[in-house]
């Protein structure tokens, strides 16, 4: 082996050393942290991250309204002002595509980014 | 003069029988040494790790026969081993590192800056580049890149590897040719 041999080795060895740090450095940048998506007669109107611990109204112009709670990582319904109450007895939800529906006051809120769940997973 | 002139071509067609047996031989190693690494996957998450064996045989070749046995014997090795183990598919991206690998390698020869294991080195290390090339441009994702360092971390220890072989044996059969030719 000559010098010049060591010094492509190291010098390769360095580079990848280097490219793996940019590599993890940008997976961190790019992966992004899961939110629950409030969508409002099918159009999406704020994205609100599950680290949060925040309460939310979502009132609407004819008076209906929707109460999203945001705790430990999970998105639950807590108040509706519509009849039937579905969304408000569904669990918290906190799983990639799940989703939180309020047929009546058509709220959907929707999990993006979420982790994959084992059982009971959905799909987008 | 008539004679002599028969005697020359004689030698001539001997020499190229023995290139020819040479290269048969060389061609049925590297295909047998591709064959040893399919049976043997190294599995460490990220595909496309290997030992390159079969490129022993290149270098070995490329030094000891030249640049155009060596393209030749590469390019039979690729089109074989991609008939009988592979798919067309697995040839291409085969092809791309093999092309780009021999490229490089025999700049780097010429270069005279490196020994056997550096050109090894370097081989290693541009099939591995040559394939995600391909391979990032076939399924249009640059994030096929994320396998870039382990696959320059690998190319680079397997070529040592290989390099490292490759200088010994090189050694011993240029010995052995010219013991042969001094006959």
């Amino acid at each position: 082996m000559k010098k010049s041999d060591i010094i492509l080795i190291g010098l390769l060895l360095l580079l990848s050393l280097m490219a793996f740090g940019t590599v993890t450095l940008y997976s961190k940048l790019s992966t992004r942290e899961p939110e629950a998506v409030v969508f409002l007669k099918g159009e999406e109107k704020g994205h609100y991250p599950l680290s949060d611990n925040i309460t939310l109204e979502i009132p609407q112009e004819d008076g209906t309204y929707n109460i999203l709670k945001i705790q430990d990582g999970k998105a639950d319904m807590i108040e509706a002002s519509c009849p039937d109450k579905v969304c408000v007895r569904q669990h918290p939800v906190s799983g990639q595509g799940e989703s939180l529906v309020c047929l009546p006051n058509q709220v959907v809120v929707e999990i993006q980014n979420g982790q994959e769940e084992g059982l009971d997973g959905s799909t987008k | 003069m008539i004679l002599k002139f028969w005697r020359k071509q004689c030698w001539k067609g001997e020499l190229m029988a023995k290139k020819t047996a040479y290269m048969g031989m060389l061609t049925a190693l590297a295909f047998v040494f591709s064959y040893i690494e399919s049976l043997l996957p190294i599995n460490l998450g990220v595909p496309g790790i290997k030992l390159g064996l079969a490129n022993l045989v290149i270098i070995v070749t490329l030094y000891t026969m030249g640049i155009k046995a060596a393209c030749t014997l590469s390019l039979v090795r690729i089109v074989l081993t991609g008939f009988t183990f592979g798919n067309p598919v697995s040839m291409i991206y085969s092809l791309a590192g093999g092309i780009l690998s021999l490229v490089i390698m025999i700049l780097a020869k010429r270069s005279k800056t490196f020994s056997v294991t550096g050109v090894s080195v370097l081989g290693g290390v541009f099939h591995n580049f040559g394939q995600i090339m391909v391979a990032a441009a076939v399924v249009e994702m640059a994030s096929l890149f994320y396998y870039l360092p382990v696959l320059i971390l690998s190319g680079t220890i397997a070529g040592v590897a290989i390099g490292m072989l490759a200088s010994i044996l090189i050694q011993h059969l240029i010995k052995m040719i010219e013991q042969n030719e001094s006959k």
